[in-house]
């Protein structure tokens, strides 16, 4: 599948993957994210449910502390 | 396009939230202030401290104060005339809708992640029609080519999103004003457009 992944586009072999998987294959170890996928904020306990699929516009955003 | 007039005709009936009154706050405040708009609601439970003159809107001879009082003093040496709701207090849960919920843009100014997740996911959650433009990664001076926006409907965030403030990469006044100033170039950008889309309504 082709997705975007923060305004960039990405190929993955399968046809779905879990948003955690997608950080896994993408090494996003950050604790704090913001997650939209197709504008929709997913939260933390949603990560391993929710299905990406061909298409999809995906944002993992790392929150980190500074201000 | 606008002139100057005209922008701040447009400007001068807009209300914008500013959650945390520090580095980005403060500064995000000031050009707001200067661009012209109309009210801002600006919440934070910090004093003014030495360290903070590194990089924030305040003077020495301000350490100590509510950094609410002594911003709305700086604010008002810019533009006597602009109206300023301030709240000594700290953002929470509790009070983010009665604090923020009459605004037309907020800015997410704070400086823990933790904070910055709690108010991204409240707003998206329970305003989500009121654009939010939010902040990470901003540590340390050098790679501003890493300093980007990204969007996702009304969320806005700026920065480079990486780079973490800590003792041997603090946060310093060019690359924290940079991103505060970006913040509140989106925020005139919404504004304005704002109006754009009203008048195409009508």
């Amino acid at each position: 599948m082709k997705i975007t992944l923060n305004n960039r586009q990405e190929e993955f072999n399968s046809e779905t993957l879990t948003i955690s998987q997608i950080m896994e294959i993408k090494s996003f170890h950050f604790k704090m994210l913001v997650v939209r996928l197709n504008d929709t904020l997913i939260k933390r306990e949603e990560y391993s449910s929710t299905q990406v699929k061909n298409g999809d516009d995906l944002k993992i955003i790392h929150l980190v502390s500074g201000g | 396009m606008l002139n100057f007039n005209q922008i701040k005709t447009i400007l001068s009936k807009k209300v914008v939230g500013i959650a945390g009154a520090g580095g980005l706050g403060s500064n995000c405040a000031a050009s707001l202030v200067r661009s012209g708009l109309g009210k801002l609601i600006i919440a934070d439970f910090d004093v003014v401290s030495q360290p903070n003159l590194n990089r924030q809107f305040y003077f020495h001879d301000q350490i100590g104060m509510n950094k609410t009082d002594a911003l709305r003093d700086n604010l008002l040496r810019i533009n006597p005339m602009c109206l300023l709701q301030i709240h000594n207090t700290r953002v929470t849960e509790e009070n983010i809708s009665l604090l923020f919920s009459v605004c037309d843009v907020v800015i997410e100014a704070f400086d823990d992640a933790e904070q910055k997740q709690m108010l991204i996911e409240y707003m998206l959650t329970n305003h989500p029609n009121i654009p939010l433009i939010a902040a990470s990664g901003m540590a340390g001076c050098g790679n501003l080519e890493q300093i980007s926006l990204i969007q996702s409907g009304n969320l806005i965030i700026c920065g480079d999103g990486s780079s973490e403030v800590s003792y041997d990469n603090p946060p310093m006044a060019p690359k924290v004003g940079i991103v505060s100033n970006m913040q509140a170039d989106v925020a005139l950008q919404i504004l304005l457009s704002q109006n754009e889309n009203e008048n195409n309504t009508k």
